[in-house]
């Protein structure tokens, strides 16, 4: 039981940075019907960024405010620089295009931060706390408690806030938003910067637990993209769903089948759901029009 | 015989029954319309028949044969041709090999054929370009044969599916808005290319709004209404149904 | 053109000269083995135009296919001490089967979600190949013997030029062939609309397998080519990033164009190389060229550059 408890959470700390990067690539194909295959740069970026300005003395909480200030900064650079000029471009270039960005992004990161890896402190020290037999790192209720913070505050934005509104309307008929005088370059931009900030915020959470190195980002943005898929495409609260249950069934494999074929799960789970449910679990499916 | 017989055809799309409990035969031969107001449910009627859409409910019969659970390529090799409201053209290609893929069912060459250059498949390339030309002359696209399909205007492309669909030597061709967006004359040619198809023995069967061209050519007709059909019969039947005239003035039946 | 046939045809003259020459200007074993590795990342590309660019299917997971098949002429080769053509015919026919098996129910999806799903497989197949370190050797990877034939080692750079040329002329013949014939028309249309090619009695499901299994085919031929010629592979053959380095290769020389491939395999090879003494900036340049290319030469560089001759000349 206690094993059960121990692979539950560390499933659910995983899982809650995978929902980040997932509600990330959700958000950004809902404005562009982009597929960000630079989402876990974002990821690295945020951690990267955080390590580099601690290292020249800056404390933690600025430092993290200015990495996920970067981190949009690139995601807006991104939108405005590779994504805009390309607008009518197909499905295949558009992946190319961000996984060149992605490309771009590491080498920078290489160059001007180096190969080696890099370890944040936990927030709140190391002490782990028992509970029901087993043990849980505080970094992880930091993990997990933003995630809820930043999943209420996006539900709350998106219900009540005007510009939140525009973005759900944008993501539903582009068109129908146009007319009604919604700017769907801004919600273009701001879905950007909101994913990247996503991203940047998992990456500076997790740094502590995991290392963060210039190339983490690629196997991130992988399980971010299940996440998403799993979730039904442009749902950022599938996403969060499809994060979680990646993450812990990731854990459980792990925990109970073999630690060496744990990421595996990731993925065989992600082929057997499009298999038999070729729009994901909570995706909407139709008939294609003709 | 028939040629094509749907029984109690349905079909909706969450909340909306675009085809509800339809039932008809077409004879072969002849010119045959269906006709209805703006979102009756005449192209999801053909995509039914194509087997494009599941039905909710109902069967589709193509010369006697129970087809309802067949794939649309399998619909395609008993017979079946059609075109598109809209245009689903192969814009990767050139116009004559758009028609050349129409003689896809009556290629000899299989894959490895097709690899290695075998002869069948010199011989399949060959007769496939012959016979496009052919038709696209027929439709009246004899400038356009090694012209880009995406360097066309609309109303060639509209032809250009109609020589596509002949390609493969249908016996039962369904138009849906051939005429749509033409001009009066190329609305004319699209009138005698029709004409001249029903001719070779080709069962047709015309989804138009151009009532002119619909009456003038049509040797039956059915109207559909909200996914209903309302009445069938020769031109004249139809036009004095009051039913039909009250859809299509929008009041309610009497 | 006015004749079509001729720019086809043509262009595998020059494909056979350029093979043919290259040695004239090639100073030493070093660039004799950049020259095998550009041919046998163009052969990949070849097949998977034919995917990608003709039927309009994407796939992120075909290193896995170039690693099956060098893994199988290593395996076989090494742990059972089969005859490495031996080996090379049944790792094309075993990852043909196993392309196969996974074609029907991956090639139902579209877009993005083929994405995943290819991005998935190749990312099991890459998995797999680093955990089974019994039979694969692991991450750190498997020494692979001297391909033999009859008493003939198979071992200099020269000789390996010259078979990896060889395999390049005869794919992109062959695939000139299919691109022109019925079969390849069909493929084509299945890019152009599922649909319409439905409706004229092409069985989609059957034909998008084809091109599926011929591609997977393709990639094992080289990955065992791949395997003898470098007499070592890595689990790394079969990673992600490899096969976004092979998609990429494809979009940069042209999509649905077989001579575009070749080029986009040539120079994402060379250039790496020719970047060595900027070791550091070379992920920079790298992306910043796939960024570029692709926003100011969408449809890629061999068919922008076509229509930029063919508006000049006029
Ligand atoms: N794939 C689909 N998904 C959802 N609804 C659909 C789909 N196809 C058609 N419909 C709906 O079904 C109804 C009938 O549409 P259909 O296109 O068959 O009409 P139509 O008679 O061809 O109209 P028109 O004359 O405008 O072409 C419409 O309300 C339409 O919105
Ligand atoms: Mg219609």
């Amino acid at each position: 039981m206690s094993d059960f408890l121990q692979f539950v959470f560390s499933g659910l700390t995983v899982g809650a940075i995978y929902a980040l990067v997932g509600i990330g690539f959700a958000l950004i194909y809902n404005a562009s019907h982009v597929i960000n295959f630079a989402q876990g740069e974002f990821v690295m970026i945020g951690g990267m960024a955080t390590v580099a300005l601690i290292d020249l003395g800056v404390p933690l909480l600025p430092a993290a405010l200015v990495a996920i200030a970067i981190a949009a900064l690139v995601g807006v650079a991104l939108e405005k620089l590779a994504i805009e000029p390309a607008r009518n471009a197909g499905v295949v270039t558009l992946i190319i295009i961000t996984i060149g960005a992605s490309i771009l992004v590491r080498g920078v990161v290489e160059v001007v931060l180096g190969k080696q890896f890099h370890r944040l402190p936990s927030f709140s020290g190391d002490q782990p706390i028992l509970v029901g037999g087993a043990t849980l790192h505080p970094q992880s209720l930091w993990i997990v408690g933003a995630l809820v913070v930043l999943v209420v505050g996006l539900k709350l934005f998106f219900d009540r806030h005007p510009f939140g509104k525009a973005i759900l309307a944008t993501a539903h008929n582009r068109l129908a938003a146009q007319l009604v005088g919604i700017e769907v370059k801004t919600v273009l931009v701001a879905s950007f910067a909101l994913s990247a900030a996503f991203g940047a915020i998992g990456g500076i959470l997790t740094a502590p637990l995991t290392l963060t190195q210039y190339d983490v980002g690629v196997m991130l943005g992988v399980k971010g993209f299940c996440a998403a898929i799993l979730g039904g495409l442009g749902s950022p609260f599938g996403a969060v769903l499809g994060g979680l249950i990646v993450g812990l069934a990731e854990a459980l494999a792990a925990g109970y089948v073999s630690s060496a074929y744990k990421d595996v799960v990731a993925f065989v789970m992600i082929l057997l759901v499009l298999f038999f449910m070729p729009s994901g679990l909570f995706g909407t499916k139709g008939t294609e029009r003709v | 015989m028939t040629s094509l017989e749907v029984a109690g055809l349905a079909k909706s799309f969450g909340g909306v029954t675009a085809v509800d409990d339809v039932t008809f035969s077409i004879t072969p031969g002849h010119i045959h319309s269906i006709i209805g107001p703006n979102g009756a449910g005449k192209t999801t009627l053909f995509n039914l028949v194509a087997g494009l859409y599941v039905p909710t409910s109902g069967t589709v019969r193509l010369a006697g044969q129970d087809v309802t659970a067949l794939a649309p390529h399998q619909r395609a090799a008993l017979g079946l041709g059609r075109t598109f409201q809209n245009l689903q053209i192969f814009f990767n290609m050139s116009a004559i090999e758009n028609v050349m893929v129409g003689r896809h069912l009556r290629r000899r060459a299989g894959f490895l054929g097709s690899l290695f250059a075998l002869p069948s498949a010199w011989a399949d390339n060959r007769e496939a370009r012959a016979q496009a030309a052919r038709l696209m002359a027929r439709v009246g696209l004899e400038a356009y044969l090694d012209a880009e399909a995406d360097a066309m205007p609309y109303g060639a492309l509209k032809r250009l599916e109609i020589a596509r669909a002949l390609a493969a030597e249908p016996s039962l061709l369904m138009l849906d808005e051939p005429a749509a967006g033409l001009n009066p004359t190329e609305t004319q040619e699209i009138d005698r290319l029709i004409q001249s198809i029903a001719a070779d023995g080709i069962t047709v069967v015309l989804v138009e709004h151009d009532m002119k061209l619909v009456m003038g050519i049509s040797d039956h007709i059915i109207v559909l209404d909200h996914g209903r059909l309302l009445a069938q019969g020769t031109p004249a039947e139809v036009a004095r149904d009051p039913q039909v005239v009250a859809a299509y003035l929008g009041g309610e039946p009497a | 053109m006015a004749n079509p046939a001729l720019g086809r045809w043509g262009g595998l003259i020059v494909l056979i000269v350029v093979v043919a020459a290259l040695p004239l200007v090639l100073p030493n074993k070093f660039y004799y083995d950049i020259a095998v590795k550009t041919g046998l990342n163009a052969l990949v590309c070849v097949g998977l135009n034919l995917l990608i660019g003709y039927a309009g299917q994407i796939s992120l997971g075909h290193a896995a296919f170039f690693a099956l098949g060098g893994y199988a002429s290593a395996v076989l080769t090494t742990r059972y001490e089969w005859n490495g053509f031996l080996a090379l015919g049944a790792g094309a026919v075993a990852t043909g089967i196993v392309a196969y098996l996974v074609a029907r129910p991956i090639l139902r999806l579209k877009g993005h979600y083929l994405a995943m799903a290819t991005l998935a497989f190749g990312i099991i197949v890459s998995l797999v190949l680093n955990r089974e370190i019994w039979l694969t050797g692991g991450p750190d990877g498997i020494t692979v013997p001297t391909l033999r034939l009859g008493d003939m080692r198979l071992r200099s750079a020269e000789t390996w030029y010259w078979i990896t040329g060889g395999a390049l002329v005869v794919v992109t013949y062959l695939a000139l062939n299919l691109i022109h014939s019925p079969s390849g028309r069909a493929i084509r249309a299945l890019h152009g609309s599922e649909v319409a090619a439905e409706t004229l009695g092409i069985d989609v499901a059957r034909t998008k397998t084809m091109v599926f299994v011929l591609s997977a085919v393709i990639a094992a031929i080289a990955g065992s080519l791949f395997a003898h010629a470098d007499r070592f592979i890595t689990p790394n053959e079969a990673g992600f990033l490899r096969s976004v380095e092979l998609v990429t290769m494809v979009v940069l020389g042209g999509m649905a164009s077989t001579f575009g491939a070749i080029v986009g395999a040539a120079l994402l090879t060379v250039l790496p190389q020719a970047l060595a003494g900027f070791d550091e900036f070379k992920h920079i340049v790298l992306g910043a060229i796939l960024v570029g290319t692709m926003i100011f030469l969408p449809k890629g560089l061999v068919p922008s550059l076509g229509a930029l001759i063919r508006r000049w000349r006029r």
